[in-house]
């Protein structure tokens, strides 16, 4: 992989996923997405094990857009789980859903999301959303500096 | 106080606030915007008590722009205890900050910030990361229903 993954886009509906890329693409926001289809996949990725073995902790995404409901592990697990890991604890986590269900809203900020946005049906102002989580966390936002909470980890160990 | 207010804004340099409140009114992101000029006087504003004890946990902003220099209370001290009470944990904060110091930013990353952004010194930079800042978090971003935290609390999750 010669380019670093800027987001990781955890969605399971290949329009979904396709819209998000298509935004973020057009308004130079993101070149280098890693699609993950399921909530497994993700998780692999982001703990560098299973097919991303050949990852590293010092080169996290930048950003994670989190849908909820998806095959094998759901959202709000992998959000749990890259909580409760020192290496991945402060990666910038984004749910983006259709849910509606306000237990999903609470639950995610329990476990800790950075911001949640509820996905609009209408496509132009899905376009929109994804351009303004892209141009606050891609522009806006200073990301957690590359390898700080790896280093800052092995040092207390 | 008749309007509920939607940003608090903790920055003790006046021609920063002052920019940061034009910015946000200019584009009709908020309008009811409580400026606390320390980290003492934010506390007492989301602990609801001495000058604020009229108001109530389950009308919290939606959303806390902080400084890190601040007089009587740092920046990351009221960052620490926004986040150590289950009654104003999920409030999402924003660090606004000149300060260029990688430790801050993973102190504020360790301490559960929701964004971090570095102050452009140039005015016209400066009102546009208000801007985004304020088409993300006001309009895009979903705040936590109101009382929802202090109820879930009250149930006893």
């Amino acid at each position: 992989m010669s380019h670093d993954v800027e987001i990781l886009l955890v969605e399971d509906s290949p329009e979904d996923a396709e819209l998000t890329i298509r935004a973020l693409r057009r308004n130079k926001l993101a070149n280098e997405i890693h699609v993950a289809e399921d909530g497994a996949e993700a998780l692999d990725f982001l703990f560098c094990r299973g097919a991303h073995a050949d990852r590293e902790f010092s080169h996290a995404p930048r950003l994670v857009l989190l849908d909820l409901k998806l095959p094998k592990v759901s959202g709000l697990e992998v959000l749990r789980a890259l909580r409760a890991d020192e290496r991945t604890r402060a990666i910038p986590v984004v749910i983006l859903t259709s849910s509606k269900e306000e237990r999903d809203l609470i639950d995610g900020y329990k476990l800790g999301v950075n911001a949640y946005a509820q996905k609009p049906v209408d496509f132009e102002q899905f376009s929109e959303t994804v351009r303004q989580i892209g141009m606050f966390w891609m522009l806006i936002n200073q990301a957690p500096p590359p390898g700080a909470f790896v280093a800052s980890n092995a040092q207390r160990a | 106080m008749s309007h509920k207010v939607e940003i608090l804004l903790v920055e003790d340099g006046v021609e920063d606030a002052e920019l940061t409140i034009r910015a946000l009114r200019r584009y009709k992101l908020a309008n009811n915007i409580h400026v606390a000029e320390d980290g003492a006087d934010a506390l007492d504003f989301l602990f609801c008590r001495g000058a604020h004890e009229g108001r109530r946990f389950s009308h919290p902003p939606k959303l806390v722009l902080l400084d890190l220099k601040l007089p009587k209370i740092n920046g990351m001290e009221v960052l620490r205890s926004i986040r150590a009470d289950e009654r104003t944990k999920a409030i999402p904060v924003v660090v606004l900050t000149s300060s260029k110091e990688e430790r801050d930013l993973v102190t504020g990353y360790n301490l559960g910030v929701s964004a971090y952004v570095q102050k452009p010194v140039e005015f016209e930079q400066f009102s546009e990361a208000i801007r985004q800042i304020g088409m993300f978090w006001m309009l895009i971003n979903q705040a936590l229903p109101p009382g929802a935290f202090a109820a879930s609390n009250a149930y006893g999750d």
